[in-house]
Formats: structure tokens, sequence, C-alpha cells
């Protein structure tokens, strides 16, 4: 007999959380942040035991919540979603801790505003990688736009209030315009939304084209996965304090984009289909495109997290470009690569969080000579670097590797140029940065400049606990990789039995 | 639950005989207190004849205990049970916010006329939902509209409220006058005035131009009486300019009134198949209603005051609404009366918050807000949810509207109004967004707003009631989408025939 296990328990910790931010508020600091880590761990906890118990056979499912007209809403668990929920909640903890030495560090106003709203985001992020249908999906993305809006106008000057313009019209815009649709259509068609293994349109004919529209409007309207043309709403979502920038803006959000995408393709569309139909081949170009001309962005781009921005939208476009061939091996490889690129970026920001903390610097072209100062925190940037580069024996080169494969499975072989191309970009970009810092003599110091530049140390304790914490899981993953492949050999990907009827 | 008969009546009777006690008395509380206790009961009444409906009854009442056809006959089905229910509600709602808000807006010694004109035009509203006589809608109609002329008229701003009420009067009538004459020819070629006997005999003289013609002046009122694109121009002056309360209650039950009576005629009256079949009734709405609601929404987005652009914004609705009823379908006309539901509830609590703002600011002027939800949390967090509705965000109200609006289009094969219907969500996100970026941030000019405190309790607990039923009517959306497919069935067969037709009553 199997045990069923609701996995709506894993958006509990995030939202219990909130009353005590609210009474402990401004005036006892160290109990507010105390408490969202102890929710923070919880929830790991949960996330590990569900983990375990999906392991043992437990059917991890919710009660179906009847939303309207047959319409439902539940939560069902299975192993891409379960290592996204796992890498959502670790990383949570590891960012929270870093918030510490970094808000406070920066002096950031409204904290107690900056935590809630942060918890809600990690709820919403719970929801969707728990997610049973794309209905449940569609509601919790929607939620996570709008939760963390006020996270990206944090500041509230006038370059925050364009930013959140542009981010609530990309993401919210692209998803009810084109997401919307997509989803009403595919329940028009199929009287179901529900993820079922090998897709929902079995049972009925339907024609390429539709299809391909389909699968279009759900890529291009999940803005959170910025492919091309939709990617302008990251950069600007920068001007948001490191810490989003980091877990929400290199994690959460934009992986919530990349899972939505594996869901679609995985659950509701199904390989078969898409084979067939050679649906995805014009998104493939529009992936390439982006993996391309995201690099080539980054390199020009002077201002540190623009360029780490910039990077992640090309990385992101790997995953999409990996879930679009839709094959076993790709699949596996685009969840691989969602863990793989969570704590290098992640790293990475952390790191330019530092630097901005510890020296007030934003600009790369500013970084000379740094790195003698903050040895931890450029050595950690030199790492997680190479881990995105995807060079041993970091967990960056196993993604890679796997997405390979999976291309070599297909008939895109032409892809292989593209992700060999965009690792020499990644090269050139990102490199530069930690050789600068530690090899290159800053350039003509003038008498105030050298007194201020004296007063540089190392970042706050916080951040660099965190930032070797990422660190390390960019080596340890490396080594440990068996149980998250173990976990994603378990996705199903045939209709069993009973499916499509 | 208790249900009598003679409810029906009661419900037109007890607003009615409250109105001239409020002129009686003479004093602001004690009428608020007669129209509050009426409206309560009407609520109660209201609801009681509701779920009698929804058991699958109708209920149909003979005025004086006079037959129909030729007494007057009162024929209440799903649809204006519903509507009866939310036009009672939302009058009940907007009535106890009103009390706080009517003090900053009209002189103490005309509070009493307020009352007594608030009771009638609420009586005239509930007199047009619940007959089963064409020219008894034409009566209340009337009534509602006069009661309506003089309760904008008492709007703060005296000029403009003045000419806002003028206009409103004069438009109105002239879509009345239109309504009264249609009614005149049908009653010419068929010679009742009862709805089911009309509906009844105008199979046979359907072809004849007095029927065409009747047609006619009916559908060119009721787009005046319900401010359709291209006919729409009373009412964002009148909306700007009435009283907060007036605003909120026209807002969400005026337009609702003129829809519902246009449902009856052309689906139950005429019948689906004659108005849409043979004199292509949708071909002509279809492209008003699509040209309104793409129209009034980037209109809506380039106003400075928050109260214009809600109305702008209740013009676009009315688009969708009528969009939806074009189709013609089952899923359409569904669609239809979910938003006209959801809507009600929702424009209402837009202008109520509105008017929390205008209550302690003095202005609904975008440039002057910056930074209110320092200030104001509740009333702003209140605009927030219900702009979310508006824009159709999943978990509230708008987002079921909006998913039975596209699928009906698609269903419907209208891909191309699909496209256009989200378009205009777009906008709806530019709009909304635009006022809650306002209310969000400042711009240093915040020294006024120091001492500006949240709105009143007594206003507060109105709009988060109807904050509270727009979240629930989303989340668990079968509630409306099964009253909606209650009384699109029935609307969509033909009206039952009177049991009790006696020859011609002539």
């Amino acid at each position: 007999m199997t045990i069923a296990i609701d996995p709506i328990i894993t958006i509990l910790p995030p939202l219990a959380v909130i009353p005590f931010i609210v009474f402990f508020g401004e005036r006892r600091k160290n109990l507010r942040e105390a408490s969202i880590i102890i929710a923070a761990c919880i929830l790991f906890a949960v996330n590990f035991s569900l983990y375990q118990q999906f392991l043992d056979g437990a059917l991890l499912q919710s009660q179906k919540f009847t939303f309207f007209n047959g319409l439902t809403l539940f939560l069902k668990g299975e192993p891409i979603g379960i290592i996204f929920g796992l890498l959502a909640s670790f990383l949570w903890i590891v960012t929270t801790v870093y918030s510490i030495g970094y808000m406070r560090g920066h002096n950031e106003a409204h904290q107690t505003r900056f935590y809630i709203c942060f918890a809600i985001a990690i709820a919403c992020v719970m929801a969707a990688a728990y997610s049973g249908n794309l209905l449940t999906l569609f509601v919790a993305y929607e939620a996570i736009t709008l939760s963390t809006y006020p996270l990206v106008t944090h500041s509230g000057n006038a370059k925050a209030k364009r930013a959140g313009r542009i981010y609530i019209g990309v993401l919210m815009g692209g998803s009810i315009f084109l997401l919307m649709p997509a989803i009403i259509v595919t329940w028009w068609l199929t009287g179901t939304t529900d993820f079922i293994a090998g897709g929902v349109f079995n049972s009925i004919s339907i024609s390429p084209l539709l299809v391909t529209l389909l699968l279009c409007l759900m890529v291009f309207g999940t803005g959170k996965a910025a492919l091309m043309p939709f990617h302008s709403w990251l950069p600007n979502a920068m001007v948001a304090p490191t810490p989003v920038s980091a877990l929400l803006h290199a994690v959460a959000v934009v992986k919530t984009g990349v899972f939505l995408i594996i869901k679609i393709v995985v659950y509701i569309f199904g390989f078969d289909l898409i084979a067939q139909t050679n649906a995805a081949e014009i998104l493939l170009y529009f992936a390439a495109g982006t993996i391309l001309l995201s690099s080539f962005i980054a390199l020009k781009k002077d201002n540190l997290k623009a360029r780490l921005a910039y990077s992640t939208i090309g990385q992101l476009a790997y995953i999409v470009l990996a879930a679009l061939i839709a094959n076993v091996r790709a699949i596996e490889g685009a969840a691989l690569h969602i863990v793989s690129h969570a704590f290098g970026k992640i790293t990475l920001f952390f790191c330019a969080g530092a630097i901005m903390v510890a020296s007030h610097k934003t600009l790369v072209s500013e970084l000379a000579g740094l790195g003698r100062k903050m040895p931890y925190t450029f050595t950690a940037f030199l790492i997680a670097a190479i881990s995105i580069i995807g060079l041993p024996p970091l967990i960056g080169v196993l993604s890679k590797f796997v997405i390979i494969e999976g291309i070599i499975d297909s008939q895109y072989d032409w892809l292989i140029i593209v992700l060999i191309l965009s690792s020499l970009l990644n090269i050139a970009y990102l490199l530069p940065i930690p050789f600068m810092a530690f090899f290159k003599e800053p350039q003509s110091i003038e008498a105030a400049d050298s007194t201020s530049q004296s007063v540089i140390e190392e970042a706050p304790t916080a951040c660099l606990i965190a930032i070797c914490i990422t660190t390390a899981g960019c080596l340890i993953l490396f080594f440990q990789i068996e149980p998250i492949v173990h976990l994603l050999s378990l996705i199903e990907t045939t209709s069993t039995t009973g499916v499509g009827g | 639950m208790l249900f009598n008969n003679h409810f029906s009546v009661l419900l037109i009777v007890l607003p009615l005989m409250a109105a001239p006690i409020c002129v009686i008395l003479r004093n602001p509380k004690a009428s608020w207190l007669v129209a509050l206790i009426s409206n309560l009961i009407i609520v109660l009444l209201s609801l009681s004849l509701l779920s009698h409906v929804l058991n699958g009854n109708v209920v149909r009442y003979e005025l004086g205990g006079w037959a129909a056809p030729t007494g007057i006959e009162y024929y209440i089905d799903g649809i204006n049970a519903v509507l009866i229910s939310i036009v009672s509600i939302i009058s009940l709602v907007t009535l106890i916010y009103s009390k706080q808000s009517i003090r900053k807006e009209i002189a103490t010694p005309r509070h009493y006329l307020f009352y007594a004109g608030w009771l009638l035009c609420l009586t005239g509203l509930l007199g047009i939902l619940i007959t089963g006589d064409a020219f008894n809608v034409f009566v209340f109609l009337e009534i509602s509209s006069l009661s309506m002329y003089m309760l904008i008229a008492l709007g703060s701003e005296r000029r403009q409220a003045l000419v806002a009420s003028f206009r409103y009067l004069i438009l109105g009538s002239i879509g009345a006058s239109f309504i009264l004459l249609g009614i005149g020819f049908l009653y010419a070629a068929t010679g009742t005035l009862n709805m089911s006997d009309i509906a009844e005999r105008l199979p046979l003289v359907n072809n004849s131009r007095t029927v065409i013609v009747g047609f006619s002046f009916i559908t060119i009122g009721l787009f005046i009486k319900t401010a359709m694109f291209p006919v729409f121009s009373w009412l964002p002056n009148a909306y700007q300019f009435a009283p907060s309360a007036v605003s909120a209650f026209l807002a969400g039950t005026a337009t609702k009134v003129s829809l519902y009576i246009f449902l009856r005629f052309f689906y139950h009256i005429f019948g689906t198949d004659y108005s849409f079949g043979n004199l292509l009734l949708g071909d002509v709405l279809l492209p008003l209603a699509v040209i309104g609601f793409f129209v009034m929404s980037v209109v809506a987005i380039f106003q400075t005051d928050i109260r214009r652009v809600l109305a702008y914004s209740s013009i676009a609705q009315i688009g969708y609404i009528f969009a939806a009823i074009s189709m013609a379908t089952e899923q359409g006309l569904t669609a239809g009366i979910i938003h006209i539901i959801n809507h009600a509830f929702i424009k209402t609590a837009l202008f109520i918050s509105v008017g929390c703002i205008l209550y302690r600011y003095g202005t609904a002027n975008i440039n002057q807000l910056n930074g209110i939800i320092k200030t104001m949390p509740w009333t702003c967090a209140a605009f927030i949810v219900a702009g979310f509705s508006l824009i159709g965000v999943p978990l509230t109200a708008g987002f079921v509207s909006k998913w039975y609006l596209v699928s009906a289009a698609i269903d419907s094969g209208w891909w191309l109004i699909a496209v256009m219907i989200l378009t205009s969500s777009l906008m709806a996100i530019i709009y909304i967004g635009r006022i809650v970026e306002v209310f969000c941030f400042k711009t240093g000019d915040a020294t006024n707003s120091l001492k500006v405190k949240e709105a009143p309790f007594s206003m507060l607990l109105p709009l988060w009631f109807l904050i509270i039923v727009s979240v629930y009517t989303g989340i668990n959306g079968d509630v409306v989408v099964d009253m909606a497919k209650f009384s699109a069935t029935q609307l969509l067969d033909s009206l039952p025939s009177l049991s009790n037709s006696i020859g011609n009553p002539l």
C-alpha cells in the first residue's frame, strides 16, 4: 500500500514565518532573521522528507480543489518538481544568511517588507514546484510575479519604478496575452490541464500547425524563461537588492519559467507529439539565437550585475533548448542544468553583492586589484565562473555534457556547435573578471582614491559563509550527482495504461 | 429557506413606501436608518427568492390579483433573481458606505432627499428586474432614471454635477423614449404587453415592418441606456461628478439592469433565432462591442482622474459583455452573465475605494496622490485587489470572467475576438498599473499627506466586504458560474407561455 502525502506542507513554512517577521519587525532584527532561517531549514527538511518518501514509492498528491466549471487546482510531486523544490528551499537558507550580511551592510530600508515579500515568493515557488496541473502552475506563476514586484521596486526611485513597469509588463503581459490563451485552448481541446505522462493530446487528432502555435504561445508566454525577445525584464530587474537578484532572478523566478517549459514538454505535449509534428524546431532557433546573442551582449556590459543577468539569459536558453529537444536525455540535462546553473549563478551574484557592499563598486572595469583585498570572494567567483563555463571538476560540466548527449540523440546535431561556441563566449565574459581583480594593478590612483581603496576589506562574514556554501555546492555536487540522476530516471515520459481514454 | 409568493411584490412596495417616509422624517440619521432597514429586508427577501428560483422554480405573480395579460405580471427566473440579489446587496453595501461619505459631499439639509431618491432609484431598478410586463419595464426605467438624475445632481462639484446630470437626462430620456416607442410598436403588432404573451404572438407577425421597427427602436434605446459604444457620452461625467456613493451604486447596477432588459428582450421575447439568426443583431453588436472595449481601454489609459479611468473601464467592460452576448451561444451567454455579476462587485469596490480617497484627500486626481498607500493602506490594498480582478489575475473574480470570455470566443471559432479581448486586458494592466504605481511610490511632495488618516471603519467595512466577495467568487468560481449557466440555459429556452392566456385582451 502506498502512503499519500499532501505536498501542501511545503507551502506552509514560508507563510507561517510571516507573522513572526511582522511581530519582530525592525526592532529585533536578530530574532526576525533567526525565525526566517528556522523556517527555511524546516522547509528544506520537509522537501527532503518528501523526496525520500517519493523514493519509497509514496504518492505525493493533494486534494483536488474545484476551481470552476470542472477546472481544478491541486499539487502533485514528481521528480523534476522535487528537485526544484529541494533546490529552492536549500538556497533560501543560504540566501537568508547572505541577506543578513548584505541588507545590514548596505543599510537597506524596509527590510521587514523585503523579508515578507521574499517569504511569499518562496511559498509561491513551492506551489509552482509541486503543481499538479498547468492551471495551478499558472496561478503560482502569476503569484510569483506579483509578490516579487515590491522586491524589484524596493528602492522606490525612478529607475526601480521603470524596472517594475517593465517587469510587470513583460511577465504579466506575456502570461495573460500568450500563456493563458494557450492554456484555455488546451483545456478546450482536451478538457484537462493535468500533467499526464506522455501528454494530454493523445486522445485527439490535432494539426501540427496548432501544436506549433500552442508550443510557441506557451514558451514565449513564459516570460520568466527570458527567451529573446522577451528577456528585457531580467537585466532591468537587477535594480533589486542583490539577494533578490541572486535567489529570485538567478534561481527561483527564472527557474519557474524554464520549469514550466520542461513540464509542458514532458507532461502536456509529450515527446512523441513534438517529434511527430516538429513543433519545436522554430523555437530551437530562437533558443540558439538567445544563447549566442546574450553572450555577445554580456561581453559588452560593464556593469557586473548586468553582465551576470545576460549570462543568466543565455544559460536559461540552454535549458529551454534542452527541453525543446524533447528526448529523455535532454530533459535530464535540462533538469540538471537547473541545479548546476543555480549553484553557479547564485554564487556569482553573491560575490557581486559582496563586492558592492565592501567596495561600493558595480562596474567590471573598476575591479582591478580588488582580488587581493577580497581574496575569498574572488576565489569563489572564479570557481563559480568555471562551473558556469563547464569545466571539471565542477557541476557545470555534467549538465552541459548531458545536454550534449541529448542533442546527439536528436536530429539537431548543429546545436552542438552553438553550445561549444557559447562555452567559449562564457570564458570570454566571465574569466576576465577574477583575473583582472587578481592580476591587474589598480589604475592611476589619486590621493583621495587611495584612502578609500585602503578601507576596502573582505565582505561581511554572513555573506562569506553563504558564498562558501554555494561554492562548495558546485564542487560537492560534481561528485555526488548520483541521487539527482537517479531521481530524474524516475520521470515518466510515456503514457501508462489508462491515459488518454 | 422561507419563501412566499408575495415576497416579489414586497421587493417593490417596501422601498417605494420607505421613500416618502424619509421625506416626512426630514432627519438625516432617521432617514438613513429607514433606508438601511428597508434595504436589509429587501436583501433577505431577494436571497430567499434567489434560492427558490435556483431550485428550478419560476415565480409568476399576478399584481393585485389581476390575471395576465390583462393585469401586470411579475415574472422571475434565473437571470433576474440573480440580478435582483446583486442590486439589493450592492445597494445595501453602498448605503452603509454613503452615511459617512455624503457628510462631506452633500449639505446636511439635503440628506433626507438623498436617501429618498436612493430608495426610489432602488425601486425602479428592482421593478425593471422583476416585472414581466413590457410597458412596466419602461415605467420602472423612468422611475430609476429620474431619481438617478437627481442623485447625480447632488454631487459636491455643483456646476459639473448639474451639467453631468443634465447630459444624462437628455440622453437617458432619448433612450427611454426609444424604448417606449419600440414597446409601442410591439404592442401595435401583437396587441399585448405581457412579455410571455408577446413572445408567443411575435412569430405570427415576425416579418411585419412594425415588429422590425420596434426591434430597432428598442435596440438603440438600450444601447444608450447601457452606455454602449458609441453612445456612452453620458457615463464618464455622470460617474465622475456624482456623489461617490452614487457612482459606486450606479457603476454596479444601472448599466447591468439595462443589460438585463437587453437579454430579456432579445433572447426571450424576440427569441434567439429571430434576433441573432434573422435580424443579425450579433453582426451589429459585435463590431461595436469590440471597438468599444478596445477604444475605451485605450482612452482609460490617458485619464488623470481615477473616477474617469474607472468610468471608461466600465464602458470597456460593457463591451466585453456585449461581445459575449452577441455570440448567442450558451457559452457566450454564460460568459456575459458571469461578467455582469463579477464586474458589478468589482467596479463598486473600486468606486468605493476611490470614494474613501476622496473623503480623506478631497481629490481623485492621479497626480496628487503619490505614495498614499502609507497613509491609507487598507483602502489602497482594496483598490489593488479589485484592480487585479479587473485585469483578470488568477484567484480573483476577473480571472473567471476572462477565462470564460476567451474560451467562449474560441468555442465560437472567433479567434480574433479572443485576441482582442486579451489585448484589451493588457491595457487594463496599464491603466490599473499606472494608478497602483502612483499609490505606492512617493515623489517628494508628500508633506501635506502626513496628517491624513485611514478612511473610517464604516467606509472600509463595505469596501472589504465587496473585496472578499470578489476574491471568494474568484477562488470558488462555481458559485457564480453555476448561477450564470442556469440563467443562460433558461434564457436560451423560449419563454414559457401564460398558462391562463385568454384570447385577445383588447
